[in-house]
């Protein structure tokens, strides 16, 4: 029983890991979501395009792929990056690019009133979009946001791959040294559930927190 | 009533607008007095609530020109050239105009005194403990001070256009344009809403359009009015010779449908 508390901890440790990475990839598809999702409804065409462009080339391509350029092939260009920030650029740059048409349609879904009356009103369109608009479409990009979220967490599984000792990789680990695979997958299966549990619980707490009071936004 | 020889503050000239192949607006022209109460009637698709729409710079015009204050709305003067109008030039109009629309247009996500603060805080750099005193004066006005902290769902039709008007004024606009106010409120709710604008009617100079299909309540409210089909002005007169004693036959027979639905005059 002993031998299994030394492997419960190595895999816990490889729970840290994952965790750290959905955190931050989560931050930067966060912010990437949102940079895209405005360029694709900016006034300027050249801005459409690149964010078009971005969207278009992450979805379309693997995040395997798109994780060993940015381990194995940005270093041939000068970039080196450690596994750690490899994996948090590839997974959030792709699922910034889901996330930024959820904030593009969730903009878009804003009903016509409300900018008409940003402009009876006065305010910049900016001023409009940030005041007006951008809180009332955040909390219906929520619910996909979360969705977002959970696909980053079991996505960032790939990282095993460059070496990065998250809880798939330190599954490994022990299923090559005790050669049991029963015991380290059937926990990382219940801990990726249970991470994933707590990300949906929290997208709610957020949820029903921004809607207090609210009506007739959600439809 | 205002006096006749004041240059007009509104002044709209030989304008046309399609939707597709829709000619809602076909050359029209007429011109507002500083401080005057006009009602604009007429059946729907007449182009009346488009005038509003366009005066708020929520529509653009095809042709003609309308000048706001002296000042040309949707063209500007530079290095001697009239050219289309940027945003900062209609930014700069759209700080005398302001709007009412039928279906209140409130910001769901603010509560009732943010939605009237927010507009002079944002627009006009007013320090919120001079804005909040002001819109507590508008909605003591429009009777909704107790009102100030409820999120718009919580308030009736009838309190939600009252919060509108108050939110409009707080922008101290010359000219007020009320679309349909109180189309969209259940029967018993549209008294309170036009009690309101009475009051703002006698007890302001601002200079008022209203589009509605209350004729009890345009009789009383306009110095003139105007009746509109097709995109035109058909009449214009004082209430008194619109509605007692109409010369067009188009404004006869709207009239009679009007009365024959149950309305009074």
């Amino acid at each position: 029983m002993g031998q299994w508390a030394g492997y419960l901890q190595l895999i816990l440790d490889g729970a840290v890991v994952t965790i750290q990475l959905t955190l931050m990839g989560s931050a930067l598809a966060l912010v990437m979501a949102f940079i895209a999702g405005l360029g694709r409804l900016s006034r300027i065409a050249p801005l459409r395009w690149l964010a078009t462009a971005y969207i278009e080339f992450f979805r379309g391509t693997s995040i395997f792929v798109q994780l060993f350029w940015a381990y194995f092939v940005l270093p041939l260009f000068g970039f080196s990056l450690t596994p750690l920030q490899a994996g948090v650029l590839a997974l959030g740059l792709n699922v910034g690019a889901y996330g930024a048409e959820v904030v593009r349609g969730a903009i878009r879904s804003i009903g016509k009133e409300q900018y008409e009356a940003c402009i009876a009103l006065n305010l910049t369109r900016w001023q409009g979009l940030r005041k007006i608009i951008l809180p009332q479409a955040f909390v219906l990009m929520l619910p996909t946001f979360g969705n977002n979220a959970i696909e980053l967490l079991k996505a960032s599984a790939v990282v095993s791959l460059i070496s990065l000792t998250d809880m798939t990789f330190q599954a490994q680990v022990v299923r090559a040294q005790t050669g049991n695979t029963l015991v380290p997958f059937l926990t990382i299966l219940l801990l990726y559930f249970v991470i994933a549990s707590v990300i949906s619980f929290a997208i709610r707490g957020l949820e029903r927190y921004l809607t207090r009071g609210l009506d007739g936004i959600r439809s | 009533m205002p006096p006749s020889n004041a240059a007009p503050i509104i002044e709209i000239d030989g304008i046309s607008k399609s939707f597709g192949a829709f000619k809602v607006l076909n050359d029209l022209s007429f011109s507002v007095a500083p401080g005057e109460k006009l009602a604009l009637i007429g059946p729907s698709g007449s182009g009346k609530t488009t005038i509003l729409r366009i005066l708020m710079t929520l529509e653009g015009i095809d042709s003609g020109t309308i000048r706001v204050a002296g000042d040309n709305l949707y063209q500007m003067e530079r290095n001697g050239k009239l050219q289309q109008a940027d945003e900062a030039h209609l930014h700069k109009m759209r700080e005398k105009i302001g709007m009412v629309f039928q279906l209140f247009n409130l910001f769901p996500h603010k509560c009732v005194l943010d939605n009237v603060t927010l507009a002079p805080m944002l627009t006009k750099g007013v320090a919120r403990k001079d804005a909040e005193q002001h819109a507590m004066e508008l909605l003591d006005m429009v009777g909704l001070a107790d009102k100030a902290k409820s999120m718009p769902s919580q308030l009736s039709g009838g309190q939600k256009q009252r919060v509108a008007i108050a939110r409009a004024l707080a922008l101290k606009p010359k000219i007020m344009l009320f679309d349909e106010v109180t189309s969209a409120l259940d029967p018993e709710l549209v008294e309170e809403v036009l009690n309101v604008l009475w009051r703002l009617c006698r007890e302001t100079d601002m200079t008022m359009l209203l589009v509605t299909h209350e004729m009890g309540f345009a009789h009383d409210f306009a110095d003139r009015v105007l009746f509109f089909d097709r995109g035109r002005i058909v009449e214009d007169g004082k209430p008194d010779e619109i509605f007692r004693n109409p010369k067009q036959e188009r404004t006869q027979a709207f009239l009679k449908k009007i009365i024959a639905a149950g309305h009074r005059i």
